[in-house]
């Protein structure tokens, strides 16, 4: 029993590690100093902390505007995908109406297609529209692979909001935005605040669309994708560790939801 | 009354509108530039894409990595989800740090695997402190496809589990208890409960996360990139090429309507493989 459980424990631990530890090791690579990136052989600790590569990373030509440019263009996916998707995962919730299922269906086919690809014929088009090598471009097509999954979530996230609070309302004489306003927005947003930022970490860390849209505003992944072949080793590192740390502090923020989010998106 | 007729309609109109714009109309743009030129009707770009030198490897590759990363993501996925279960204490933190890669972007991955991999990187560190080698080795060279193959294999699997573990656990979390309970009083052995009753009641998670994983992994392209430059030509990669360094279009999207192809092939393939008839569904 107790050697059993031994195992089992070391092999949590060990998948842990797995986990971590490059994590680790690319943080002593970013902060360990510019010796510490030729040293050889290498130590698992970092010679010296300095944030001095991370620093000059972002002091480097193009990167601050490339890490705002990446927000911009995560905070406008957050938006467009939330605003877009939480009406129709509302209507898929409470109405039962023709089309329904063809809606469904639409949305369900963009998972059966790699969507970011699609940004190869848009840059005829982006170009005539004056989208291309925009942010706000950009953000459209990331839009487009954050808003089926917002609307599959925000659906199930009204589907477990009680209609009959719902009919409550109305019957005390609210009409039906008041009662969606006072009753199932504030249940609803935790859940849609999560999915929010879910829709940030996927355009934050979306590289091909952006790579192909952009030739002057990258964003901070299609920058790091262009220079990679001539950057030094620890600029590399650095960059890597500028992209890690958001996504992981915003996967904390909502794991709790993370869960939740997949188990009925699955349906 | 009449107001709850339209209500839906114009709560999706919305989203029905943009993804007929940058989901349906790219789609179609994509087929139509992929088969045109200036004459009208061709299969030129297509013969161009099959005849450049770079293309059966890329083909290869990219099958290669997907067969190898998709299967191993799931007995990993299957293997960590089942531990899960059993876990009592820590449960969140444990799951917080197996979902971590979750926000990693594949670039992001990539370069990770680079400070690990890379000449002067730990992974040499650690063999020449065992006296494995004597200097710094490239593993990530053209020079090195099989190590270099097993270095993306290894980047994705960290990276990319984490989604296939994420609607696992989902879906275990809605599979009823009462069936194991039942199974192990009439004396079922773990291994018989997770193979007879598990597994079928989690097929259709097991489709989602299949479908979703396989699609993504032929997408692959900033791992590939990060860790070996050109060196491992895989199709998305050289879709990015034509369309960047060539400047040519028609052949960028002809490799797309490939990848895409590929996509829709799969996903009708795990649709029907793993079907769940209609009566089993809970």
């Amino acid at each position: 029993m107790t050697a059993r459980r031994l195992v089992y424990y070391a092999g949590i631990a060990m998948i842990c590690a797995w986990i971590l530890v490059p994590i680790w090791l690319i943080a002593v690579g970013a902060i360990g100093g510019r010796q510490g990136v030729f040293l050889w052989p290498k130590s698992l600790w970092p010679r010296e902390f300095s944030f001095a590569a991370v620093e000059l990373f972002l002091r480097i030509e193009g990167v601050g505007k490339a890490l705002w440019n990446s927000v911009l263009a995560a905070a406008l996916t957050m938006v467009l995908s939330v605003a877009l998707g939480a009406p129709a995962g509302y209507a898929l919730a409470r109405f039962a109406f023709r089309g329904q299922n063809a809606y469904r269906l639409l949305i369900l086919l963009t998972r059966a297609f790699p969507i970011a690809i699609l940004a190869l014929p848009l840059t005829v088009s982006f170009i005539r529209w004056g989208l291309y090598d925009t942010v706000f471009g950009v953000a459209l097509v990331h839009t487009a692979l954050a808003l089926p999954f917002a609307a599959l979530v925000s659906s199930s996230l009204f589907a477990g909001i009680p209609r009959e609070l719902e009919e409550a309302a109305w019957v005390f004489g609210c009409t039906r935005l008041q009662a969606f306003a006072k009753i199932v927005l504030p249940l609803a947003l935790p859940g849609i605040a999560a999915t929010a930022i879910f829709a940030f970490v996927i355009s934050w860390n979306e590289v091909f669309a952006a790579s192909v849209l952009t030739v002057r505003e990258r964003t901070l992944t299609a920058y790091l994708l262009t220079v990679l072949s001539e950057s030094p080793l620890h600029f590399r590192f650095a960059g890597g560790l500028v992209l890690i740390l958001p996504s992981v502090v915003f996967i904390f923020a909502v794991r709790r939801y993370l869960f939740a989010m997949w188990g009925i998106a699955n349906r | 009354m009449r107001a709850n007729a339209v209500l839906p309609y114009v709560l999706i109109a919305p989203s029905v509108l943009f993804l007929a714009a940058f989901f349906l109309y790219p789609l179609a743009q994509t087929v139509a530039l992929s088969l045109s030129d200036a004459d009208g009707f061709t299969f030129a770009h297509y013969a161009r894409m099959a005849g450049d030198l770079n293309f059966k490897d890329a083909l290869v590759n990219t099958f290669l990595l997907v067969a190898v990363v998709v299967p191993l993501q799931l007995i990993a996925a299957l293997g960590m989800a089942q531990m899960l279960t059993k876990l009592r204490k820590g449960r969140d933190l444990v799951l917080w740090v197996w979902t971590i890669p979750l926000g990693v972007s594949d670039l992001a991955a990539g370069l990770v695997w680079l400070a690990l991999l890379t000449d002067r990187g730990y992974l040499n560190s650690a063999l020449f402190a065992l006296g494995l080698i004597d200097a710094p080795t490239g593993w990530l060279s053209y020079e090195t496809p099989v190590t270099l193959f097993f270095a993306i294999v290894l980047a994705e699997i960290w990276r990319a589990t984490a989604i296939v573990l994420v609607i696992l656990v989902a879906g275990l979390g809605l599979v009823p208890k009462e069936y194991d309970e039942a199974a192990q009083i009439f004396g079922a052995t773990p291994w018989q409960r997770f193979t007879k009753i598990t597994l079928p009641l989690l097929k259709p998670s097991i489709q989602t996360a299949l479908t979703l994983r396989t699609v993504l992994a032929f997408e692959v392209f900033a791992v590939v990139f990060a860790l070996g430059g050109t060196s491992f030509p895989v199709l998305v990669g050289e879709a990015y090429i034509w369309q960047f360094q060539n400047q040519n279009y028609a052949v960028a999207s002809a490799y797309a309507v490939l990848v895409m192809a590929i996509s829709l092939g799969a996903t009708v393939f795990y649709l029907r493989v793993l079907r769940t008839p209609p009566e089993a569904r809970g």
